[in-house]
């Protein structure tokens, strides 16, 4: 490590001499530079170049011609976003779909993990295991059609429930907007709810045998084990993912529910994502829609700081 | 896990339920992926008029598969998606693997700046229409290059480069130094050969993503022979464009197919290679995610 011993020479020199010796020890490492450099060019390119566009969301662009050249609006956009409408829709459907996906979505991998490690058989357990990874493998395009055809008045939901006499007029699943946060949450946890499950599978796997075989000899039974050796063995990551999830609770699935929605289902199926692609792709205010990807990006960016120094201060366990 | 001597008969209802619970759960996990293959085998008329087909094919047909290798739009569509994952995921592992290497030297002047730089865009990002307009001023709509250049670093990938690289002996290194090797041969020849499962974690990683993604397709092009079969099922399944699938039939009405039983063809042969990937990323997936999350 001749370089690091370089590094550790007095710098009480004169300032020239210092910088000749960064150039020299600069030109020393010069591969190394040119290919860290290329990731830092890679980033300035097409991670922080673009964030230049959001001064949009403060002026009047209409998508033609150059940004600077548009004239500026203030904070217009920034109040229209408290008289439209629209908003208050959007932003209910954000949270509701989120909250009721983490409410409903969250325990399901944890109980999971716990009734899988409960399976006498070792192969039986990796054989489920490895069925119910295999739809977060699949793309939400792929789920969404099989989910539309199923759903349809002639699909697969609609047959059965006739069949057993539950209904009596098929159901147009995707067109009635009171069903799209059921299906947009059933749909998700049958995706990820395996897949979800892995990082519990790991803590649990890493709990030591000699605590159940103890908690065994004071009399536990299975449900106490669970209760009382396994649960508090894994409770540091559960808060952790909790906390995670609280941070992105904005973050709704879009390329899920991209698939899903329809003119129809709108008025329930439009979140915070949707709609900023859907003003300012489809129907170009370009400058509005930056305004309003602008606060949920801050709005975003908050929750996760507080989420995480939350984490830090109840576990001493933090992301950063 | 561990034995237990005694099961009470609780323990052996426990046990057997367990089972059972477990086997409904692996049936509602596998039997959507099941109907759609067993409908795309089936004659697609047959289907329609005589109701759905739940186990295995009513009256087994190739056509729907016919049909969809014979038509042209399908075809280039797979073709993009082929491409793309192939060529982005050689050049994103490449690429960000190659900074994550000269990240991970110590003696690395301005390490801290560039990391500093790198953690950054894991929080901040342009939003989307920003991101959209810098892209389409940099001449990148309607080309290839959209699902090339914009993911060709990762800097949470990076990160598990980078503790994988760590964990190198130096040994290695120095030796090829004293043979004369500069560091970006070593990097390519010692540093990339013995770092393969990671390699393979992220390729997998990325690969898997670029197979799946339709939305850069939606959003940056328009273009039929630009768009990835993902896209182009997107705009026949959500936007219901089905002139696009009408026109695969060759508006031959006395064939056996529907534009439903395409759809169910085309859905099958986009997800055969990941099936077939699937043992390699289980695997390495795992392996991956643990490695995020303890880094994380």
């Amino acid at each position: 490590m001749e370089a690091n011993a370089e590094v550790q020479v007095p710098t009480r020199k004169p300032d020239n001499r210092n910088r000749t010796s960064l150039l020299r020890k600069f030109y020393g490492q010069r591969y190394l530079q040119v290919m860290a450099l290329l990731g830092v060019a890679w980033m300035l390119l097409f991670h922080y170049a673009p964030m230049y566009g959001i001064v949009i969301a403060f002026k009047e662009y209409i998508g033609i011609g150059e940004i600077k050249n548009a004239p500026w609006a203030g904070w217009g956009h920034f109040q229209a976003i408290f008289e439209d409408e629209m908003m208050l829709k959007v932003i209910r459907n954000t949270l509701g779909i989120s909250l009721l996906k983490l409410i409903i979505g969250f325990p399901i991998p944890i109980l999971f993990a716990l009734f899988l490690n409960e399976l006498r058989s070792l192969r039986f357990n990796r054989i489920v295991q490895t069925i119910t990874y295999l739809p977060h493998f699949l793309s939400w395009v792929i789920l969404g059609g099989i989910l539309i055809s199923w759903l349809s008045d002639v699909g697969v939901v609609n047959d059965v429930l006739m069949g057993l006499g539950l209904i009596k007029e098929p159901i147009f699943y995707l067109s009635e907007p009171q069903y799209f946060w059921g299906i947009v949450i059933a749909s998700d946890i049958w995706k990820e709810f395996g897949w979800s499950a892995i990082i519990y599978i790991a803590a649990i796997a890493s709990i030591s045998p000699e605590l159940y075989e103890a908690a065994t000899i004071d009399g536990a039974g299975r449900f106490q084990r669970m209760r009382y050796v396994t649960v508090p063995c894994i409770k540091g990551t559960i808060s952790i993912l909790f906390i995670l999830s609280v941070g992105s609770i904005l973050n709704s699935n879009f390329d899920q529910i991209l698939v899903l929605k329809n003119q129809v289902n709108e008025s329930m199926s439009s979140v915070i994502d949707i709609y900023v692609y859907e003003i300012g792709i489809k129907q170009g205010r370009f400058s509005y829609s930056a305004a309003v990807g602008l606060v949920k990006g801050v709005i975003a960016l908050f929750l996760l700081l507080l989420a995480n120094s939350f984490s830090k201060r109840m576990n001493q366990s933090s992301l950063f | 896990m561990f034995t237990r001597d005694r099961r009470t008969r609780g323990d052996v209802l426990f046990d057997r339920l367990n089972v059972v619970m477990m086997l409904i759960i692996c049936f509602v996990t596998l039997y959507p992926i099941w109907y759609v293959l067993v409908n795309s085998f089936n004659d697609g008329t047959d289907a329609m008029t005589r109701g759905l087909i739940y186990w295995i094919p009513r009256k087994f047909s190739l056509e729907n598969y016919e049909i969809v290798f014979s038509n042209a739009g399908i075809m280039t569509a797979m073709g993009v998606t082929v491409a793309k994952t192939l060529i982005g995921t050689v050049i994103h592992v490449f690429f960000t693997a190659m900074v994550a290497y000269a990240l991970s030297r110590r003696e690395l002047l301005f390490r801290k700046g560039y990391m500093i730089m790198g953690t950054i865009t894991l929080f901040f990002s342009a939003p989307l229409i920003p991101n959209y307009l810098w892209l389409r001023d940099l001449g990148l709509l309607d080309t290839f290059g959209v699902y090339i250049y914009p993911a060709m670093f990762s800097f949470f990938d990076l990160i598990i480069f980078l503790t994988f690289f760590r964990e190198i002996p130096d040994g290695l290194e120095e030796a090829a130094k004293i043979d004369g090797a500069n560091d970006f041969s070593i990097f390519v020849r010692i540093v990339l050969p013995v770092s393969l499962p990671v390699v393979a974690t992220i390729s997998l990683f990325h690969g898997v993503w670029q197979w799946n993604d339709y939305f850069v397709g939606v959003l940056y092009t328009n273009s039929d022979s630009l768009q990835p079969i993902q896209t182009f099922l997107y705009r026949v399944i959500a936007q219901s464009s089905s002139n696009q699938i009408v026109g695969a039939t060759g508006g031959a009405i006395n064939r056996t197919v529907t534009s439903q039983s395409i759809k169910l063809a085309t859905m099958v042969i986009t997800t055969v290679p990941i099936i077939v990937a699937y043992p390699f990323l289980q695997r390495y997936f795992v392996k991956g995610l643990m490695i995020g999350s303890l880094k994380g």
